[in-house]
C-alpha cells in the first residue's frame, strides 16, 4: 500500500515502575516479563510495538487480559506515557507534545469510548453527548444541536433529558459513542467498548459501529478480547501476547495462516464458515483476458466476493462438486471450487495432529 | 531517697549538684518535710522512679516538675505579644461577623426571622416535611421563651460553619491533589479531633480577652472544621477513576476536571462533611459558653453551677431540638444534591 498510515507506533516500550528508563537496558538485552518482575520488580507492559493504522480502517488489537491491550490504546492519547518509542499521528510525534497541544489533540483529533461507559452521572444524556464540544469551548446551542444530531444517529431520540443511570448498558454505550462522534475527531479509540454488554446487545452495537463506519470512514482503534468480535469488525488485526505483537495482518489471512501455536489455539474454536469470506478461499483471476474464458465455463452460479462461506454451503446444499463464479459488483474476479471451501473449514491444527 | 546519691557521686557530679542546692524556692512538700525532719516519709520507696522531683531531692541542680510547667507558661507568655500582634488583626473580622450575626438574629422581629428561616430551609432542602418540622420546633422554643437564646446559638453556628466551609473545602481539595500536603495535614486534623474540647480554650484565653467574640469563634472553628476537610478529601479521592480518565481523554484541563467532574461527584460526601461540621459547631458552642459565648449553653452552665436542674434540663432539651432541625435540614439538602443516588 502506498497510503501513509494515519497512526504509526514505532518501537514502543512501556515498563511500569519507578526506574523504567534504567530497565530498558535489561529488556533490550532480552530479559523477559517474568524475569524482570522477579529480579527488578518492574512490570514489562509493552515491548517493541510497531503497528501502522490506516486512515478509514478499523484496527483491532486483540489479546487476553494482561496482554497489554488497554495499556497500548492509552498510549495513543498519552493517558499513559511510553518509556521509549514514537507515536506518530499524521506524522506528528505525540510523545513530544506539550500539555496544551496534547489537550488540543485529545479534544479535536482523538475521542475515546470506554468499557465501563464512564459517562458523567450528574449530567443528562444530551449534556454528556455535548461534553467534548463543551471542553472545546463551543457555545451551548451549537454543541447541543450537534449532540442531538449524533444521539439521533445512534438511535437515542427522546432520551436526551434522561440521566445515564436511567438507561440500560447498551443505551449508555450508545451515549458513549455519540459523545465520541460529537467531538468530530478523525480517530476513535474504543477500549473494550462492547465487552460489558450482553451478547445480543453486543451484536447490535457491532452492527451499529460497522454501519457508522461505512458512512463516516473514521480511523478506529478497537480493543477486544473476543476473537469473534475482532474478526467481524477488523480491517487490520493485531494480536498481542505478554505485551508483544505476535501476529498482525488481514484477519482472514491470520485465521488461515496462524503464525504460532498461541494463535492456532485461539482460532481453533471459531465458526470458520461464518467468519471466512469467499475472497479468502477463491482462486483469483490472474489475467484479465481470461474473463471471457470464464464465461464459457460451466458455473453453478455467481457469488459475491464478500459472502461468507456459511451462506455458500447453504446455497450449494452441501454439493462439493460445484464451482461458482466470484463477482465483485458486476466484474468477475475469480472462481470458487467447493472442495477448496470445505478444506478451508478445517483448522490447521487438526491437520498436523 | 538516698538511692540516687551514689549514682551522682559515681558520675562525679556532686559539686555540680550542690551548686544548685538553694537556687529554687522551697516547695510546700519541702516545708512539710522540714517540719517533720525526724519522722520517716511513709511514701519513701527503696527504689523510686527517677522522676524530676525525686532526682531534685538528691541533686539540687536538676529542676522540679513545677519548674517545667511554669517554664512552658513563661514561654507562652513570652510569645504572647508577638502572636497577639499577628493574630489579632487577622481574626478581627471574625469578631465583627459574630457580633453582626448576633445583632441580626436578635434584633430582627421574631415573625420575620421565623419566615426567613423557613424560607432558607425550603431553599436548601425542598422538602415540605422538613419545613414543617423546623416550624414546629421554632414555635416550641419560642413558646418556652428560649427563642432568643436559640437564635444566638444558631447565629454563631451559621457564622462558624460558613467559615469552616470556606476554608475547609479548598484545604480538602488541595489534600486530595497533593499527597505530601495530605501527609502533613492529617496529624494536625487528628490532633484537633482528639484534643479534649476544654483544652482548646486554654491557649485562647491567654491570647484573647474573654470579652471578645472571636475567642469562642476560633475554638468552635478549630473543632468543627475537621470533618469538612476530611470528607472533601475523601470525596474527591472516591470519584470513579473511569470518569476522571474520560475527562482527561476528552482534553479537560485540571481545573475543568475539578469543576465539571470531581466536585459535583464528590458533593454528597462534602455535604456529609458539612452536616458533621454543623453538629460539631453546635456541641462546641455549648462548651464555649464557659468563655462568654451567648446562647443556650449559658442556662446549661447555670444549671450546673447553681444546681438549677430545671433551667439546665430545659435548655439542654432546646439544644437537642436545635440539633434535630439542623441535622434534618442539612441531610435533606444532602440527599437533594446526591444526583447519583436520586436518578436510579
Amino acid at each position: 500500500m502506498t497510503k501513509t498510515p494515519k497512526v504509526q507506533l514505532r518501537g514502543l516500550y512501556k515498563i511500569f515502575g519507578s526506574r523504567d528508563k534504567d530497565m530498558m537496558a535489561h529488556v533490550k538485552a532480552g530479559m523477559g516479563k517474568p524475569e524482570l518482575l522477579e529480579v527488578h520488580k518492574h512490570v514489562l507492559g509493552l515491548q517493541d510495538i510497531n503497528v501502522d493504522m490506516q486512515a478509514g480502517e478499523i484496527t483491532v488489537v486483540m489479546g487476553l487480559s494482561g496482554s497489554g491491550k488497554s495499556t497500548l490504546i492509552r498510549h495513543l492519547n498519552r493517558l499513559i506515557e511510553p518509556t521509549v518509542g514514537e507515536i506518530l499521528v499524521d506524522g506528528i510525534d505525540v510523545t513530544e507534545l506539550k500539555p496544551a497541544d496534547l489537550r488540543k489533540l485529545r479534544q479535536e483529533k482523538m475521542s475515546m469510548v470506554f468499557q465501563k461507559f464512564a459517562l458523567l452521572p450528574h449530567r443528562t444524556v444530551l449534556q454528556n453527548a455535548a461534553m467534548a464540544l463543551e471542553v472545546q469551548g463551543i457555545d451551548k446551542d451549537t454543541r447541543e444541536a450537534e449532540g442531538m444530531k449524533w444521539l439521533n444517529r445512534v438511535g437515542l431520540e427522546g432520551y436526551e433529558n434522561r440521566y445515564p443511570a436511567q438507561l440500560s448498558g447498551g443505551m449508555q454505550q450508545r451515549v458513549g459513542i455519540a459523545r465520541a462522534l460529537t467531538s468530530n475527531s478523525d480517530i476513535m479509540l474504543m477500549d473494550e467498548a462492547f465487552s460489558a454488554l450482553d451478547p445480543l446487545i453486543r451484536t447490535d452495537m457491532q452492527n451499529l459501529l460497522l454501519e457508522l463506519q461505512t458512512e463516516l470512514q473514521k480511523t478506529i482503534i478497537f480493543i477486544t478480547h473476543d476473537l469473534d468480535e475482532a474478526l467481524k469488525i477488523a480491517d487490520h488485526l493485531v494480536i498481542l501476547k505478554d505485551g508483544a505483537v505476535i501476529q498482525q495482518g488481514e484477519p482472514q489471512s491470520i485465521l488461515l495462516n496462524p503464525a504460532d501455536p498461541y494463535i492456532e489455539d485461539f482460532v481453533s474454536d471459531i465458526n470458520r464458515a461464518r467468519v471466512l469470506r469467499v475472497k479468502s478461499v477463491m482462486q483469483p483471476l490472474q489475467d484479465p483476458t481470461m474473463m471471457d474464458k470464464l464465461k464459457g465455463q460451466k458455473f453453478a452460479g455467481d457469488v459475491d466476493i464478500r459472502d461468507n462461506l456459511e451462506s455458500l454451503i447453504a446455497r450449494s446444499e452441501g454439493d462439493t462438486s460445484l464451482q461458482y463464479r466470484v463477482m465483485d459488483g458486476d466484474v468477475p474476479v475469480g472462481e470458487l471450487n467447493m472442495r477448496d471451501l470445505v478444506k478451508a473449514l478445517v483448522p490447521r491444527i487438526s491437520s498436523t495432529a | 531517697m538516698a538511692f540516687y546519691d551514689g549514682l551522682f557521686d559515681a558520675l562525679g557530679l556532686r559539686d555540680w549538684c550542690d551548686q544548685g542546692e538553694d537556687a529554687g524556692p522551697m516547695s510546700m512538700a519541702d516545708l512539710l518535710n522540714a517540719n517533720n525532719a525526724n519522722a520517716t516519709d511513709p511514701n519513701a520507696q527503696a527504689f523510686p522512679f527517677p522522676s524530676l522531683d525525686n532526682l531534685h531531692e538528691v541533686c539540687g541542680s536538676i529542676m522540679q516538675t513545677r519548674d517545667f510547667t511554669s517554664g512552658i507558661k513563661e514561654a507562652f507568655l513570652a510569645a504572647r505579644p508577638g502572636l497577639k500582634a499577628f493574630l489579632d488583626p487577622i481574626t478581627q473580622p471574625l469578631s465583627w461577623m459574630l457580633d453582626g450575626a448576633l445583632w441580626l438574629f436578635t434584633e430582627t422581629p421574631w415573625w420575620l426571622l421565623i419566615i426567613a428561616l423557613l424560607a432558607l430551609t425550603w431553599v436548601a432542602s425542598r422538602s415540605a416535611a422538613t419545613v414543617v418540622l423546623v416550624g414546629i420546633t421554632l414555635f416550641v422554643l419560642a413558646f418556652i421563651d428560649h427563642f432568643e437564646m436559640a437564635m444566638q446559638t444558631l447565629s454563631i453556628i451559621f457564622v462558624c460553619t460558613s467559615i469552616c466551609v470556606v476554608f475547609g473545602v479548598p484545604i480538602g481539595i488541595l489534600m486530595s491533589k497533593f499527597d505530601t500536603l495530605r501527609r502533613m495535614t492529617v496529624p494536625i486534623l487528628d490532633l484537633l479531633q482528639t484534643l479534649p474540647t476544654f483544652v482548646y480554650l486554654i491557649p485562647l484565653i491567654f491570647l484573647f480577652s474573654v470579652t471578645e467574640s472571636k475567642l469562642y469563634g476560633i475554638a468552635i472553628i478549630l473543632y468543627a472544621i475537621v470533618p469538612v476537610i476530611r470528607l472533601t478529601d475523601l470525596g474527591i479521592r472516591l470519584v470513579d477513576p473511569d470518569v476522571v480518565e474520560a475527562a482527561d481523554a476528552f482534553g479537560m484541563t485540571g481545573l475543568q476536571r475539578l469543576i465539571k467532574v470531581e466536585f459535583p461527584l464528590a458533593l454528597p460526601n462534602i455535604m456529609a462533611g458539612v452536616n458533621q461540621t454543623i453538629m460539631m459547631s453546635l456541641s462546641m458552642v455549648v462548651i464555649a459558653s464557659l468563655v462568654s459565648a451567648p446562647g443556650l449553653g449559658r442556662p446549661v452552665l447555670q444549671g450546673i453551677r447553681e444546681l438549677e436542674i430545671g433551667v439546665g434540663l430545659v435548655a439542654g432539651l432546646g439544644i437537642v431540638m436545635l440539633a434535630v432541625i439542623l441535622d434534618r435540614a442539612s441531610k435533606a439538602a444532602l440527599s437533594r444534591v446526591d444526583m447519583t443516588n436520586k436518578k436510579q
